[in-house]
C-alpha cells in the first residue's frame, strides 16, 4: 500500500526537561522495510527518543513522522500504525498465551475473526500450539520475549519499535529473534531497535549512534566502521561515548 | 467500545484467576460485618451497680428495686458507706454507685428536696455518659410517679432517643463499615491494579496503543465497580438477616449513593497510583491516605462533632464522612433525596474532581 516513502523522519527533534536536553535536535530517515538500529550508552537520549517516536512524549521542538504521520499533530494515528515491545516484559504473565494475543489483537481493534484467524497463524509460527491455553508465566523467557515480538506484530503494523529485546535472552535465542527481525522485515515492517550487544548492531541494514542527546554517527554498519577506522560497531561505539579512552 | 470491552476482559481474567485475592474480597466484607456486629458493642448490656444506703428507709429501698427492676442495670454491692467505692471502681466490680444520704426520705418531702450521688465510671467517656443517661431515666421517673402519689405536679424533663432507640452499635457500624471496605476494596484495588501495570511496564504498552487514557482507566477500574457493587448487597445482606439492621429510607436511593461512592473511591485509587512508583507505595498511599481518614475521621467511630475544630474541617475533605451521612440518613433516619441532596452533590462534586485529577494524571505523557 505505501510508495517508498520513509517510515520514520525526525527533523530537529528535540526534547528538554528544565535546563537539560535530553534528544538536541536530532535528525535521521528510515526506509521502509529497513532494520534500523538505535544505539547509545545509558542516558544518552535513545529512550526520550523512543517516546517521542512513539507518542509518549511530546517534543519541545522540531518534528517527526512515523508511518506517515506527524507525532505531535497525529498521535492517534501514529499509535495504530506502530507496533512496541517495551524493555521491560511487555505481556501479562497471569493469562495465557491465547488470552495475551486476543487481549492486545483486540485494542488494535481487529474483528473477532480477523483476530481467530491471525492467533491461530501466530501460534503456529511459533510453535505455540501445545501451550496455547497455558499462562505465559510459565514459558521460558526466550519464548516468553518471541512471543512478546510477535503480540507487537499481530495487528500489521508500518514500524515496530523494539526497546533491547533480546535482554537476559540466551544466544541461540537471540539468533531466533534476529530472524524473525528479518522475516517480518522481508514482510514490509520497519523494524526500529536498540540493543546493548554490540554483534546485534551488525545484523542491522543500517544503526545510529547517540552520544549526548545527538547522533553521533549514522549509516550502514560498514560505513560506520570506515568512518572511525575501526574493526567492529563495538570500537566505533567505544570511540564515540568515550573518546578519552581511546588514544 | 469493542477495544474496551475486550480489555475489561482480561481484568476479570485477572481478578479471578488470582483466587486468594479474589477469595479475601468477597469474604472480608461479610466476615466484618460479623466482627463488628458480635465484637465491637458499644451499646449498653449489663450495668453493675453498688448502692451505698447508710440509713435504709422505704424510699431508699423503692428507688433501689426501681433499678433492679429494670433489664440493664444489676445490684452488685451493698455497701454501707463510700469508703470501698474507690477499690470497686478500681477493680472494675462494678460499673455505678448510687449514694443515698443519711435521712434521704425524710429529706424528699422538705423544699430543698433530697441530694443523691450517681458516681459513674467514665474511662470510656461515650459509655459513661450513656450510663449516666439510664440511671437518670430511672431516677426521673421514680421522682414523677411519686410526685402523682403525693399530688404535687412537678415538670420532669423526659429524654428520647430517636433513630436508634436500642443504641444498637452494630446499625451505626453497618453504614460506616460499608465506607471503609468500599475505600479498601475500590480504592486500595483500583491503585494497585494499576500501579502494578505500572511497574511491571505493560501500562506503557497500553499508553502506546490506540487505547484512550480514559479507556485504559474504565477498563482497569470498572471490574472493580462491580466488586464493590457486589460487596455493598452482601453487607447489607447480612446485616440484615443476623443482626437485623434496619434500612428504613429507599434501598433503591441507597445502592445508587454506594455506586457513586464506589466510583469517589475508584478515583481516589487511580490518583494514587499516579502518583505513586511502586505497588507497595501505591498501597501503602492508599491505607494509610485514604483507609485511615476513613475510619479515624468520617464519623465511623469518633463523631465529627467532638473533634477539635480546625479537624472538624479537615473532615470536610474525607469522602467518607459525607456518604456516612448519606448512608446513615437512609438507613437509620429514613429520609429521601430531598434531605441528603447538599451531601450528595457534595460528594458528587469531590468526585469529579478526583476523576478529572487522575485522568489528568495518567495523561499519554509517561513522565
Amino acid at each position: 500500500m505505501s510508495t517508498p516513502r520513509k517510515a520514520v523522519v525526525a527533523r530537529d527533534l528535540t526534547r528538554r526537561f528544565g535546563d537539560f536536553t535530553a534528544v538536541d535536535a536530532i535528525s535521521f530517515e528510515v526506509a521502509q522495510g529497513e532494520v534500523f538500529g538505535f544505539l547509545g550508552a545509558n542516558g544518552a537520549g535513545k529512550t526520550t527518543a523512543i517516546r517521542m517516536l512513539t507518542g509518549l512524549l511530546g517534543p519541545t521542538s522540531g518534528s517527526a513522522e512515523v508511518a506517515g504521520h506527524d507525532v505531535g499533530r497525529e498521535p492517534e494515528l501514529v499509535k495504530r500504525a506502530i507496533g512496541y515491545m517495551s524493555q521491560r516484559f511487555s505481556l501479562y504473565e497471569d493469562l495465557t498465551v491465547r488470552e495475551n494475543i486476543t487481549l492486545f489483537a483486540g485494542i488494535y481493534g481487529l474483528s473477532d475473526l480477523e483476530i481467530r484467524r491471525r492467533t491461530e497463524d501466530l501460534l503456529e509460527r511459533l510453535q505455540l500450539g501445545p501451550q496455547a491455553g497455558s499462562l505465559v508465566r510459565s514459558l521460558p523467557l526466550g519464548w516468553r520475549q518471541k512471543l512478546a515480538f510477535s503480540v507487537a506484530l499481530v495487528h500489521g503494523p508500518a514500524v515496530v519499535f523494539l526497546d533491547e529485546p533480546t535482554g537476559g535472552v540466551d544466544p541461540i535465542t537471540r539468533r531466533q529473534f534476529w530472524e524473525m527481525i528479518y522475516q517480518a522485515a522481508a514482510e514490509g515492517t520497519t523494524v526500529f531497535v536498540t540493543t546493548h550487544y554490540m554483534d546485534e548492531a551488525e545484523y542491522c541494514d543500517r544503526l545510529s549512534i547517540m552520544v549526548d542527546g545527538r547522533i553521533a554517527a549514522i549509516g550502514t554498519p560498514a560505513e560506520v566502521k570506515r568512518e572511525f577506522d575501526a574493526e567492529s560497531i563495538e570500537d566505533a561505539f567505544v570511540q564515540l561515548v568515550r573518546p578519552e579512552a581511546t588514544p | 467500545m469493542r477495544e474496551l470491552l475486550g480489555f475489561m476482559t482480561k481484568e476479570f481474567h485477572h481478578i479471578l484467576r488470582d483466587r486468594r485475592t479474589l477469595a479475601i474480597l468477597l469474604l472480608l466484607p461479610v466476615a466484618q460485618v460479623l466482627l463488628f456486629g458480635f465484637a465491637v458493642r458499644t451499646d449498653i448490656r449489663e450495668i453493675r451497680l453498688a448502692v451505698v444506703d447508710p440509713s435504709p428507709d422505704t424510699a431508699t429501698i423503692d428507688l433501689q428495686s426501681r433499678f433492679q427492676g429494670t433489664d440493664l442495670f444489676h445490684l452488685v454491692r451493698h455497701e454501707t458507706h463510700t469508703a470501698g467505692l474507690q477499690d470497686l471502681f478500681q477493680r472494675r466490680l462494678i460499673d455505678m454507685a448510687l449514694v443515698f444520704p443519711v435521712d434521704f426520705g425524710a429529706s424528699l418531702d422538705r423544699a430543698g428536696g433530697a441530694d443523691l450521688l450517681v458516681i459513674t465510671d467514665t474511662t470510656d467517656p461515650n459509655t459513661g455518659s450513656a450510663r449516666q443517661t439510664y440511671a437518670r431515666n430511672v431516677i426521673d421517673r421514680w421522682t414523677r410517679e411519686r410526685g402523682q402519689a403525693s399530688g404535687s405536679v412537678r415538670i420532669v424533663p423526659q429524654v428520647r432517643m430517636d433513630f436508634n432507640p436500642t443504641l444498637e452499635s452494630v446499625n451505626l457500624f453497618v453504614p460506616g463499615l460499608i465506607a471503609v471496605l468500599l475505600t479498601v476494596v475500590s480504592a486500595l484495588m483500583s491503585a494497585i491494579t494499576l500501579s502494578r501495570e505500572k511497574e511491571t511496564g505493560t501500562l506503557e504498552v497500553l499508553l502506546v496503543s490506540p487505547l484512550r487514557p480514559w479507556q485504559i482507566i474504565s477498563g482497569k477500574v470498572l471490574p472493580y465497580l462491580a466488586l464493590g457493587f457486589l460487596n455493598v448487597v452482601s453487607v447489607l445482606v447480612a446485616a440484615r438477616v443476623v443482626f437485623g439492621v434496619p434500612i428504613r429510607g429507599s434501598i433503591v436511593l441507597l445502592l445508587a449513593e454506594c455506586l457513586l461512592f464506589i466510583v469517589t473511591s475508584l478515583a481516589l485509587g487511580v490518583l494514587m497510583a499516579a502518583v505513586t512508583g511502586s505497588q507497595r507505595t501505591a498501597m501503602i498511599g492508599a491505607i494509610m491516605g485514604l483507609m485511615m481518614p476513613t475510619v479515624l475521621l468520617s464519623g465511623m467511630i469518633f463523631p465529627v462533632s467532638s473533634m477539635p475544630g480546625w479537624l472538624q474541617v479537615v473532615s470536610h475533605g474525607v469522602p467518607g464522612k459525607w456518604f456516612l451521612l448519606i448512608s446513615r440518613g437512609i438507613m437509620l433516619k429514613g429520609v429521601g433525596i430531598e434531605y441528603l441532596w447538599r451531601e450528595t452533590a457534595i460528594l458528587a462534586g469531590m468526585t469529579l474532581v478526583f476523576l478529572g485529577a487522575a485522568l489528568r494524571a495518567f495523561s499519554p505523557r509517561l513522565d
